[in-house]
This record gives C-alpha cells, structure tokens and sequence, in this order.
C-alpha cells in the first residue's frame, strides 16, 4: 500500500495533517492515509467558528460506515473559517484530502503549544510502524 | 435422550472429529478451565422430558390462568386485547424471519430490511413525524430514552412528566434518570389532566423536555393547544407517548408540535403475553436523527442500480461508537415491528379508522351506562378514547374476585398510583367487547354494590 | 437472479381492505359528541390499501429474500445462531399465556408465576448465582440492569465509584451501558493470550472502580484462565465483577459464573437458551445476582407463599423498574421449554457439542488463515484476513463472498483486537457436513482472493441485489418511503 505523504506539510502521530498559510494561521486536516483507514467517509462534525481550541484537543468528528474517529487541533487556536463544502460533501475527504478534503483553518499566535509534528520521513516511519503493529 | 435431537452429532463422529484435531477426549477442550472454578458435580435440573411429554406439562401451567380467551377482559393501561388477524401470526411465523438475527449482511436480509424500511414510514404515517427508528424495548424505555436524547440535544439535564402519564412508564424513567444523574419531575395533575397552570413555573432553564401521553393513563385525550410553543420559548422539547390505534382520530403528533414521539405498539398485532414481548416505536423530526437510538434502515442502491436497504447511521450505535454511542441497545423487538407492520397493511387507512371509532363509541356506551349506577363514578369529565375511571364500592381486588366468578377480567387497580382517587378501577373496553359482553359486566357492577 | 421487490406504498388500490371488522352494536353517537373537532386528525394517513391475499404475497415475498438459521448455516461469532425447536413456539403461543395481560391478579396468573419461580431456580442452578429477574428484554438492557444495582449497591454502602473497566476485546454494548448508566469507562487491554492483562487491571484498579465487566470466555473465545485471580484483584479494590454471559454456551455444565466470582450475570436466553432472534429481536436480558445484589433487583420479584406464588413489590432498595411489565414472558416460556427438554446432561452435551465443532472448525481453517490466538478455543474462534488484505479483499469482501455459498458469513471487524477479524461460531446444532462444506466454502475464497481478488471485490453475485452501497444510505439518507420521492 502506498499512501500520499506531500511534502511542506507537517504530521501528526494521530494523522492529522498542518499547513502554515504564512498568516499566523494554519490549516488542518487528515492525511490519505487516515482516510484510506477509515474507509468512505459519510459525515463529518466540524467546529464552530470562533472556538477556542488546545493543542491535542478533539476538534471535529469524522464517521465512516464502519467507524468514527475524532481530529485533534495540533495547536493552541481559535477557528475562523471551516471548510463548508464538507458537511454536505463528505467525500471530499476521501477523493482529496489535502486539498478540496482540509477541515479547518485556525488563527494561531507565535511560539504558541503544540502537539508533536513530524515531518513526511518520519511520518512514513511512524506509519510503517503502525502497519507493522497492526500485523499482530 | 431427550433434546438431543437438536444436536447432530453422534458418538462415531464426535471421536473422528476429536482425532482430526488431535485431542483425546471432549475434556482436554476444556483443559484452560482451571480445576478451581470447574463444576465437580453435575447440575441439578429436572430430568429431561420427550417433545410430548413438556407441551403436556407446559399445557398445564398454562392451564393454571384465566386469560382473554376464557373470560372476557376489561383490562388496559398499556397493553391490550384487540382483534389480530389471523395473517400477521402466519407472516411473523415464518421462520426466514424468525429465526434470523440483526440485518448486517444486507444482501441476504432484504426480507425484514424491507419490512422494517416499510414499518418506519408507517410509524411517520401515523405521528406525522420525519424519522422513525426499527424499534425499542416497549413504551416504558421508549420514552426513557426519548427523555434521554432530549437531555442530550439540549444539553439540559431536567425532565418534566405530566402525572398522567403511566405510572409504571414513571417508574422506569425514573430508575433510567436516577442512574445517569438526570433530574425527573412530576409535573402535577388536576381532574385527571395534566395541569398546564403549573408548567410556566416548572419551567427553567436547566428543563429539557416535558414528557406527556395522549390518550393519558385515564383514556383522557388532552388539550394541547399551546403546550408546544410554551416549551419551545423556553428551550425544551415536547416529548409524547402516544397509542397509536388512537392517531387514525387524534391529532397526529406533529400538528400539535411534538418533537419526540415515542409509545407502546402491542396494540398494533402482538398479543398480550403477560407483558411481552411488548413494541417500543420511536419518531421524531429529521434534525434529531443522528441522536436517535436504536437501527435505523434506509434505501440504496446495488452497482447495478438496483434498490436495496441496509441498516444506516450505524455510526451512532455502540458497536462502533462504543461508550460515545446514543444508546447501547442492540437487539430490539424487530419481529413486534414485524407484526405491526403486518397489522397496518391488513387494516390500512380505513380499517385501522374503523378499530380506532369501534373502540370510542364502545367504551363512551360502556362509560355512560356504568356512570349512571348508583355508587360508582367516572371522576373526571373530558374527552376519553378507549379507557376511563371508575370509582367503585370496595376495594378493586374485592370487585375483581366477584367478576372473575362470571369469567370477567375487571379493571385495573388504580389506588396503589393514584391513592386520592380512593377505591378505583381503570377499565377499558377494545373493538372486541360486544354489547352483550358490556351489558353482563354492567349487570354485574349493578349487583356487586 | 438481481430482483427487486415493490414496497407496500407501491401497491394496492384506494378502497381494498385486507380485515374484516365487527359492526358497530351498541347505538352510534355522532363523532363530533365524543372528539371535539379541534382534537381530530387533519393530517392524511398515508397508510397502503391492500387486500388479505396482496399482504400475504408481499411478505411471503420477503421472507424468501431472507436467511435465517432454518434456511441455512449462520456462524454469527457472539450471536449463538442455534436450532429453535418449534415446540418452543407452540408452547409461548398457548393461550393461558399469549392472552394473559401483565396487570391480572395473582390468583388468576398462578401457572405463569408457577413457571417464572421454576425457570429462575433452573437458572439459579446454571450459573450459581443466588437470585433471578427476567425484566430486562435484550442483552444490553441487561446490563444496564446489572450496572444500575452495581451503582445502587455501591451508594447503599455510601461510596462514590464511578468507573468501570471494560476489556478492549469487549462486544461494544458493555462500554456503551456503562456511559449510559453514567459511569466513566476505563479500557483495560488484551495480553499476547488474547486474555486480560493481569497487569495492567491491577493497574487500573482503584478506590474509584465500580465494576469490571468481563465476558468470559471472551470474545476471542477464549477462557480467561485467571479468572479467580481477576475476581480477587476486582474485590480486593472493593469492585464488583459483571459478567456478560453472551458467550455462556460454551461452558454449561463445566464452570458456572458465580463460582467464577461474579457477582451479577446477564444471560441471552435468545441465545444460549435456543429462543429465536426474532430478525433483531425480541430476546431476552435475564439478570442474575449474589445475594449481597438481590435487595437492588428490579420491581417486581416472583416468590412462593402458603397461599400460593405471588408477585413482591415491597422491596424499598430495589432500583425501580426497567421495563413496562415483567419482561418478554413469551420469551421466557421458549427458554424455559428448552432447558425442560434438554436438562442437565443435554445442556451440558450442548455446550461440549459446541466446543468441539468450533475446534474441528479452527482446525480445518488454521492452514487457510491466520490465526491468532492459536491455542484450545471455547464455542467459537477469531480469524485474521490480514493475508487476503494484502492481496486486495479484506474480512467484508470474504464475508460477502460467502454468501454465493449460501451461508451467512461471521462476524466480521470484530473483535477490534484482531485486523481484519473474522468471528467465527458454529454451534451445536450444526453437523460435521455443514462444517465440512463451509471449510470447503471458505478454501475457495481463499483461493479465489488469490487468484481474482476484484471478483471477491464484487460478491455477491447470486443474491437478491448486488453489493449495497452503504455510503450512498448515509450521505443521502432515506429511512422513509415518500410518494414525493417515488
């Protein structure tokens, strides 16, 4: 199995993906291999915007039809914009997850609390790791 | 042997089969279970009976009760004796329905998908509401859960119920609540109607819900004008038990501005069976699906584009969402949505307005010639459906004995509930009470006092 | 083969009825005398208007697009899929039961009473436990049952324990009650046994624990064989054991859960006590207790007087009620008709019968898929499609593979310990040439996974409707026919 890992993105260990827009914000969502995990995917609980959220925190909820997981904010922030087409376009999440599928964006301050990001050759490490547990 | 005939395996084969796998004996597939919690003695069970010999003894116990086929019943609250067609026995016995479990391979389970797809959009027929689930347990749990999803959505954590509402649905909502730290309130009675007088301050912000059933425990069908909008203003939910043989003539939920809507469906085709299995049906409005218990069943389509239904917004459920799951129910009372989706399609529209007017105009005959005997009353004015109070000479297990000696299954003792009613009987008188059979229960009423 | 069948909506003609119902024979009142206007229905009924002969055809209909344990093999891992004897219907149809109503008195209910008291002392005897309430309908409402008197037991003695460990090998149910009856839950993982890790219960074992809930043998299908050291750890912190006794039909006659150390019992009469399962229900939740539980138990309980059996509601510590009556009685009497005819060496017989198919099974499997937990199993076994995976079609694309054999496949994706689980439980009541032919069934798909993957992809291909897109159900949802949409 191969899965999509682009690079200037940094990872999460629970698979979510972040992008720095350059404007003290930050975009979220979940990586191809998350969704290829989850299989297809049928709803998805977004934020509302203006929360506040801690790094590490459940930010929103992702149901297939055979699971449910929960995101996690990778950072300290508040949420100004999420990404509308989703709640009626689950799929996006499956067809392009780390374009047309981001979930949200978040306003974030400097040197602010993060969760451990990882860069794409770790990522791949940590997900070879995963498959190699879940042989068991 | 007896019951052995349900296994088939013999000696020869049990060894063969032992020697397949390499074991010895049936005891060393049993050697993880330490010597410390194995049973040294056999079990003491009565000796095994032969096919014949149990229906015989099981004819006798049955024997040992008086039941709606030997005397005539005058008894509700809840559960029935209405007419069920011969056909719904038939179709809910066969057994590719019967002896099948939870449709989860949809494609071999088309047969109670489709029933049970079929069964939802009568549920909404009748209360008007959007969404209906596969079923639950029975009214009680129904409404527990209703009160549940109600906390829940609001995020409050009070519950309102009207005192007349059934007091055993009572009790359980209370044991229900009490666990889960949740705040059940009665919301007083006056005349045997819900005193709405008393809601407004009974309000709060912390109020989720207010629970009613209509007809209530009484047979007494309330107003509701104005209920809805009251609640709503503060932020609650209208959440309703009703009798659904009741709707075809009622109000349907949904236009008086109930938001959950939740009852007993044994009157639509199950019978009595000392109480079950009874038919929990569950409806509300489309916003509240993803929060609703139980299966839910919806349409799709195979790759050829063929309709087809599989259970949906499984999500939700506790096989997946484990302890974040709306409710942990799994297995629910499918063959008793069965039976009343059968029910419905025998019946339709006219047959089922037809059952609904056949019990109004019997049990309105029932009450006037009852109320006019000297010592008992009906003692409450209003609008009754199917059932009504009487206040009667003596205790009503004094009453019930006399009855019961010219096979009549009296009423339903209301004192331990309703203990300011004093001596009280609740009586209710089903499509299948003929004149003839009310006319000897009145007669005997007359002689009892 | 591909059939769809019309809905009920979409048959019929205004004016056909399929009843008949009595004339009206006391004098009729004008409808507006007895219902107020205001308080009639405006809405339409949109109900079907069908004659008897159409409803039957349409059911009939049905019932042939379904699979149930008399048309055929059904290795439901967790469900005990086993015969139903029909005399068991017969005898719930009987009317001294069928008709009798929940609020009778007791003098006219003795035989039913008569038959709760045996039925519960039978059951007292199978799992050693000291008390009975068949209250609860279904497996989870039992337990929800049990952990209510767990939490009233608790707070009797003025402690505040509010959690409850659940294995993470447990039947989803078990979490889910104990959030319900609000209760936090703490996961307590699985060793390489495939059993509880003694260690890590120890360590989440505390003054705040309420109960352990633990299904034994477990899901995996395996016994716990620290059992007794787990009792001791749970009721040195002042815990209590809940037993789900989903998988009781493996050890009757052996091991009983209250020498085990539990102290409350949640058994599946639709399960272990052959009662059908009705499509998804009803069932049977029957809870027993310790003594030290039986003052929690739920209202009312059937005890035996001088005068006769009576039905006890005067029992102040009792959490209350949890269903409207006394249970699914009609249930009760399938079970009890069962253990009758099967008595104490036939259940016993029954729960070797069903260990020893679900080992001659794994036997004949274990060459053809990995196997996990490789070690003596109890009623029934868990495999991994990890291999199959690999090669394209997972533990969902064999089990609907299986069904252009006619099976019903296994549980699949459960447990959540094992990738790619498929959960397999055969019974007693199935013969050596069922098991054969669905050893065989399963080495064909193992074959066919490796050498044409999409074609399993695709299975079924002999049903009724192809492969049913369940994304499609959620994303646009439709629980109801509506003549609009049609």
């Amino acid at each position: 199995m191969e899965w999509q890992i682009p690079e200037g993105l940094k990872f999460t260990r629970r698979h979510e993906w972040i992008r720095e827009e350059g404007d003290n914000t930050v975009r979220v969502g979940v990586t191809d291999y998350a969704q290829d995990k989850l299989g297809s995917i049928v709803f998805v609980e977004l934020p509302e915007i203006g929360r506040k959220l801690r790094a590490g925190q459940s930010m929103a909820v992702i149901e297939s039809v055979k699971a449910v997981a929960d995101t996690y904010s990778p950072v300290d922030g508040t949420v100004v914009e999420v990404n509308e087409a989703l709640p009626d376009q689950p799929e996006l999440l499956n067809q392009d997850p780390y374009g047309e599928g981001w979930m949200v964006r978040l306003q974030t301050a400097e040197g602010c609390e993060k969760v451990e990001l990882l860069d794409p050759g770790a990522y791949a490490g940590w997900i070879r790791q995963q498959e190699e547990e879940g042989e068991q | 042997m007896s019951g052995r005939h349900y296994l088939p395996l013999t000696d020869r084969e049990r060894g063969e089969m032992l020697a397949a796998i390499g074991a010895n004996s049936v005891e060393d597939l049993f050697s993880d279970v330490p010597a410390a919690v194995r049973l040294q003695r056999e079990m003491s069970l009565p000796p095994p009976l032969a096919e014949g010999e149990v229906l015989q003894h099981l004819k006798k116990l049955a024997a040992k009760n008086r039941h709606s086929g030997d005397c005539v019943s005058f008894l509700g609250g809840g559960v029935y004796d209405h007419f069920i067609p011969s056909v719904v026995k038939h179709i809910t016995g066969r057994s590719e329905f019967y002896t099948s479990y939870t449709p989860y391979q949809a494609e071999i389970s088309q047969g109670v998908l489709q029933a049970i797809f079929e069964y939802q959009t009568m549920i909404c027929e009748l209360t008007g509401m959007e969404v209906s689930n596969a079923s639950l347990y029975d009214g009680a749990t129904a409404l527990a859960e209703g009160a549940i999803m109600a906390c829940g959505a609001t995020c409050r954590s009070r519950v309102l119920v009207s005192r007349t509402v059934n007091p055993w649905y009572r009790q359980v909502l209370r044991t229900y609540m009490d666990s889960r730290g949740l705040v059940l309130e009665e919301l007083p009675m006056a005349e045997g109607q819900t005193d709405f007088g008393r809601l407004e301050a009974a309000l709060g912000d912390d109020v989720a819900a207010l629970i009613l059933q209509r007809p209530n425990f009484f047979g007494l069908v309330e107003d509701m004008a104005g209920v809805a909008d009251l609640l709503h203003a503060r932020g609650a939910l209208l959440i309703m038990g009703v009798d659904p043989l009741s709707l075809p003539l009622l109000q349907a939920p949904v236009e008086y501005g109930a938001d959950i809507v939740a009852g007993e469906g044994q009157s639509l085709g199950s019978p009595q069976s000392f109480g079950g299995p009874l038919l929990g049906f569950f409806a509300a409005g489309q916003k509240l699906i993803r929060r609703m218990p139980g299966r839910i069943v919806g349409e799709t389509v195979d790759k050829e584009g063929n309709r087809g239904f599989v259970l949906t917004l499984q999500a939700r459920e506790q096989h997946i969402r484990r302890e974040r799951a709306t409710s942990n129910i799994c297995s629910n009372q499918a063959l008793n949505a069965l039976a009343a989706a059968v029910y419905l399609a025998c019946l339709g529209p006219g047959g089922l307005t037809e059952v609904a007017t056949l019990c109004l105009q019997k049990a309105a005959y029932a009450r006037e010639r009852i109320a006019s005997l000297p010592g008992y009353e009906v003692p409450f004015p209003g609008v009754y459906f199917r059932e009504f109070p009487v206040r009667i000479p003596g205790t009503a297990a004094e009453l019930n004995r006399e009855l019961l000696k010219n096979n009549v299954l009296g009423g339903l003792d209301l004192a331990p509930h309703y203990p300011e009613l004093g001596n009280a009987v609740l009586l209710s008188v089903t499509e299948k009470r003929t004149r003839e059979e009310i006319d000897l229960l009145v007669r005997l009423l007359e002689g009892y006092r | 083969m591909r059939k769809t069948q019309k809905l009920l909506f979409e048959s019929g003609r205004p004016g056909r009825r399929g009843v008949s119902l009595p004339a009206l024979d006391v004098s009729a009142r004008p409808l507006e005398e007895l219902l107020p206007q205001a308080f009639r229905r405006q809405l339409p009924l949109g109900l079907p208007e069908l004659s008897e002969p159409e409803v039957v055809r349409h059911y009939t209909a049905l019932s042939t697009r379904n699979h149930g344990v008399d048309s055929g093999f059904y290795p439901l891992g967790s469900c005990t899929m086993k015969y139903n004897p029909k005399v068991n219907e017969e005898a719930a149809a009987l009317p001294g039961f069928a008709l009798v109503h929940p609020c009778q008195e007791d003098e006219t209910v003795q035989g039913i009473l008569e038959l709760l008291y045996e039925a519960e002392q039978y059951l007292k005897e199978i799992t050693g436990m000291d008390r009975i309430t068949f209250q609860p309908v279904a497996g989870a409402h039992g337990e929800l049952t049990g952990l209510m008197m767990i939490q009233a037991y608790h707070r009797w003695h003025g402690q505040n324990r509010d959690k409850v460990l659940v294995p993470d090998s447990a039947h989803g149910t078990n979490p889910a009650t104990a959030a319900m009856a609000g209760f936090e839950v703490i996961q307590v993982p699985s060793d390489q046994r495939g059993l509880v890790d003694l260690a890590a219960l120890k360590e989440a074992l505390g003054p705040d624990t309420a109960a352990l809930m633990l299904t034994n043998p477990n899901t995996l299908g395996l016994f716990e064989e620290d059992i007794l050291e787990i009792a001791a750890a749970v009721h040195a912190a002042g815990g209590l054991l809940y037993y789900d006794g989903a998988n009781l039909n493996a050890v009757m006659g052996y091991a009983r859960p209250g020498d085990m150390g539990f102290d409350v019992v949640h058994l599946n009469l639709h399960k272990t006590f052959a009662t059908p399962h009705g499509g998804g229900g009803p069932g049977s939740g029957t809870v027993g207790v310790k003594e030290k539980l039986a003052p929690f138990l739920p209202l009312p309980l059937v005890e035996r007087g001088e005068a006769g059996f009576y039905l006890d509601h005067d029992r102040p510590q009792s959490i209350g009620r949890v269903h409207s009556f006394h249970g699914n009685f009609g249930v009760v009497v399938k079970a009890y008709t069962y253990l009758r005819m099967m008595g104490a060496d036939g259940l016993k017989q029954a729960s070797a019968d069903a260990v020893l198919n679900a080992n001659y099974l794994m036997h004949r499997l274990k060459p053809i898929f990995h196997l996990p937990y490789d070690r003596v199993c109890k009623h029934e076994f868990v495999l991994s499609a990890r291999e199959q995976k690999k090669m394209g079609a997972g533990a969902g694309d064999i089990a609907k593979a299986l069904l252009d054999f006619g099976f019903h496949p296994p549980t699949v994706y459960f447990p959540l310990v094992v990738t790619e689980a498929l959960m397999v439980e055969p019974t007693e009541t199935e013969s050596r040439e069922t098991l054969d032919s669905f050893a065989e069934a399963m080495a064909e798909i193992a074959r066919l996974v490796r050498e044409d993957p999409e074609r399993v992809k695709e299975a079924p291909h002999t049903t009724v409707v192809g492969r049913l897109d369940e994304a499609r159900a959620v994303r646009q949802l439709r629980v109801r026919w509506s003549k609009e949409e049609a």
